[in-house]
């Protein structure tokens, strides 16, 4: 089964020098469909994305982070057998094939960031176990597809539904542990026309890891919700309790979604909406740069779906900030780019720090929230250069 | 030679994909062969529970942690993800964990911007 010219052998090279401690003694892979990518676990996988690929909104499909809950995941589908099941408290079930998406339905498209309910747990004080990503568990792309709710009008919801589950092709390795499964409710879906099935990603069908044939898109909201290589959508007529709702991707019910360091919330709600983020690509941390020149700060913002109102960048470890200019506008729930023109004064270790603003008026602190699952991370990020 | 702070490129020989006429398949690489289990008591009835689910890499990479926290963890597999994994077993796993990837009693400090 190996395609094109691709054929490895176990080499090791240096690659990318990166200052981040957690990131010691992780390899750099190549997975199928895939750039080289941070390995975090092997099986089931989790993949991080490089730092660099985010000076540019969109993420290519190849440096597109992976991340699985349960294996066995799937590794091969067939179009000609494979079918999107649309089952429970509707009027007519649907089995929809590939082509039944792309020809009985308008498509719909959304520029949407894709991000880890815990990228960046690695970096939380105290820390929490779960996934330790570092920042690249996020990514940027143009979603293509058909309308969630297009797909709930064909099948014709009946007066109780209040929920829809979402199942993929990932299974559990035995009867007891619980299938990744997750809800959306009926409400949010009939009334958000950028929820989609999507077969496309920046044009192209899905590498298998990002979810072939199709996958859910929930713009705004992390993506835990955004099941991949779906095949069965079930209309609920009572609130969905499966293990993946009810009781792992809580957040505190609080406004920030955090709680004290190293405490416990009183209650938790199942975590929905992205807070704003925004992050330096390029320098690198660790870079060194040219003292007396010009350096072009680069890198990304993006937020729940209010879109970016501005970004600001500081040289100075954070005592004096500065504007940077926010580049092309690709949608609300897209990563917004944003440049700044920076000259060092002399040599000597710099530390550089961005933040952004969102529309509705969310802003980062320089402190990080805590919570024990190790969600929501938004602290305003920095980098250490040096200049010579 | 591996340095710290050094990502190292790995070519993956078994990764590989192929896509005809509306069948994609894929084959994944094995586990990462750097990330076994620390040498310890206890780190064979490790392996021997742990690894049927998922791979060592989601036990190395977790922060180091107490015998308290490790038990509890051991336990959610059990009673979460019905792990079988008897109370013997349980014990000599959490004491293993805590031992190899232990830090009892100390919280990791914030990383936090120059003063």
């Amino acid at each position: 089964m190996l395609s094109g010219s691709w054929a490895g052998s176990l080499l090791a090279r240096a690659s990318e020098r990166s200052e981040d401690p957690l990131l010691a003694g992780r390899p750099l892979v190549h997975y199928p469909e895939k750039a080289g990518l941070i390995l975090l676990t092997s099986r089931p996988p989790q993949l991080e994305t490089p730092m660099r690929y985010f000076d540019r909104a969109i993420t290519p499909n190849e440096a597109f982070f992976v991340r699985y809950h349960i294996f066995p995941i799937p590794t091969s589908v067939d179009l000609a057998t494979w079918r999107l099941k649309v089952t429970g408290a509707v009027e007519h079930p649907l089995e929809l094939s590939m082509d039944d998406l792309r020809g009985k339905f308008a498509p719909a498209s959304v520029v949407a960031v894709n991000q880890c309910s815990g990228n960046g747990r690695g970096h939380f004080a105290p820390r929490v176990f779960g996934g330790q990503w570092s920042n690249g568990a996020m990514g940027n792309a143009e979603w293509t597809g058909v309308r969630m709710q297009d797909i709930l009008k064909m099948a014709g919801l009946k007066a109780g539904a209040v929920e829809v589950t979402f199942n993929g092709l990932d299974e559990p390795a035995a009867p007891t542990v619980p299938d990744f499964v997750k809800s959306l409710g009926v409400e949010r879906i009939m009334k958000d026309p950028d929820v989609l099935v999507a077969h496309k990603m920046n044009g192209e069908a899905l590498p298998m890891l990002n979810g072939f044939p199709a996958r859910l898109v929930v713009p705004g909201w992390y993506s835990t919700y955004w099941v991949k290589n779906l095949f069965e959508i079930t209309v609920l007529e009572r609130a969905f309790d499966g293990f993946w709702m009810k009781t792992a991707y809580r957040i505190p019910d609080t406004p920030c979604g955090c709680v004290e360091p190293g405490t416990q919330p009183a209650r938790t709600v199942p975590i929905n909406k992205m807070n704003v983020r925004s992050f330096i690509a390029s320098p690198a941390d660790g870079a060194t740069v040219r003292a007396g020149r010009v350096t072009l700060l680069k890198g990304i913002a993006f937020d729940e779906g209010s879109g970016i109102r501005k970004v600001e960048v500081s040289t100075n470890g954070g005592h004096g900030w500065q504007p940077a200019e926010l580049g092309r506008d690709l949608g609300r729930y897209s990563f917004r780019e944003w440049s700044a023109r920076w000259t060092p004064a002399k040599a000597g270790r710099y530390q550089l720090l961005v933040r952004a603003v969102s529309n509705r008026g969310e802003s980062q602190a320089t402190e990080p929230l805590w919570n024990p699952g190790g969600y929501l991370r938004n602290v305003i990020e920095h980098v250490e250069v040096r200049a010579v | 030679m591996m340095k710290r702070g050094i990502i190292w490129l790995i070519a993956v020989g078994l990764a590989a994909s192929a896509l005809a006429a509306g069948k994609k398949s894929i084959m994944l690489p094995p586990d990462n062969a750097m990330a076994t289990l620390k040498d310890g008591p206890g780190v064979k009835v490790a392996r021997a529970n742990c690894v049927a689910c998922h791979s060592t890499d989601y036990i190395v990479r977790q922060p180091p942690s107490s015998l308290e926290q490790w038990t509890a963890e051991v336990n959610k597999m059990r009673k979460v993800f019905g792990a079988p994994v008897n109370d013997a077993d349980a014990k000599v796993i959490a004491a293993y964990l805590e031992s190899a990837y232990g830090e009892p009693g100390k919280v990791a400090p914030a990383k936090r911007p120059s003063k």
